[in-house]
């Protein structure tokens, strides 16, 4: 996935199910991420996610339960978010034996919008690399895998 | 969102071969953009579309030395940008943490309950 920016991940000792209901439904999610959610978890659905006297709109990108789902934010005012003027959360759960789930969420950014398929294709093929080794030596942060 | 990345930032840091060209500048120094070319798989014309923007998001900068011209990293805005990842990172370890802690009580709530 091109123009990667933050990729964490937890293990958790629940089946994907229960971890699912927590990561989308609206009473759940304001017990770990906003303080007030309006969203309707489905396609295309526009939301709002409060925070404190702050906040912002998000849009539902994918819902395919209890495995992904994903939404769009950070677009400026006026304007449908769309690669390039927005940021993408995107959440996969990944069953692990029949009591485990690992829970993975990625933050990306502005995609490679204007550079044509072949050499997008070719710094997607080594970008994760390239942004480990970056935030490596500056930050001394690994993107790495987390262990749960 | 109590992290705040400013747009131009995000958006001059999110773009693969952007990061390419900082990663070659913090590693080399200070290099002209002839040698970014030949150092990277896209044209020289790319990186100095590249290097326009980096600029203007103030992650690089440079200075004439006699016919050339050299780029270098800002050390200041990049640790800004490092650090605002790092921060973003965290923010999302601290969500991932809860999450996990309210599915495992959740899940332990539904063994308990008879069915």
């Amino acid at each position: 996935m091109a123009g990667l920016m933050i990729e964490r991940e937890v293990l958790i000792e629940a089946p994907a199910e229960v971890v699912w209901r927590i990561v989308t439904e609206p009473d759940q999610m304001t017990k770990w991420f906003a303080d007030r959610v309006e969203l309707v978890v489905e396609p295309g659905a526009h939301g709002y996610m409060h925070f404190g006297d702050q906040g912002g709109p998000v849009v539902v990108e994918t819902v395919d339960p209890p495995t992904r789902f994903s939404f769009r934010w950070n677009h400026p005012r006026e304007e449908e978010p769309v690669a390039g003027n927005s940021m993408l959360v995107e959440f996969t759960l990944t069953p692990e034996g029949d009591e485990q789930t690992r829970l993975r969420v990625t933050e990306s950014g502005h995609d490679l919008r204007d550079w044509p398929d072949a050499e997008k294709q070719r710094y997607a093929d080594d970008h994760r690399e390239g942004w480990g080794d970056f935030l490596d030596r500056l930050a001394g942060v690994s993107v790495a895998r987390q262990p749960g | 969102m109590t992290t705040q990345v400013d747009d131009e930032l995000w958006s001059a840091i999110g773009d693969p071969s952007r990061r390419r060209v900082l990663d070659l500048l913090v590693s080399h120094g200070e290099v002209s953009a002839s040698w970014l070319a030949g150092h990277v798989p896209f044209s020289r014309q790319a990186v100095s579309k590249h290097l326009v923007v980096l600029e203007e998001a103030g992650l690089v900068s440079r200075r004439k030395q006699g016919r050339e011209v050299l780029y270098r990293v800002e050390a200041g805005r990049l640790d800004q940008a490092a650090r605002a990842m790092a921060d973003l990172a965290a923010q999302w370890d601290q969500r991932l943490a809860v999450v996990k802690r309210l599915a495992e009580a959740a899940h332990v709530e539904s063994l308990d309950t008879p069915r």
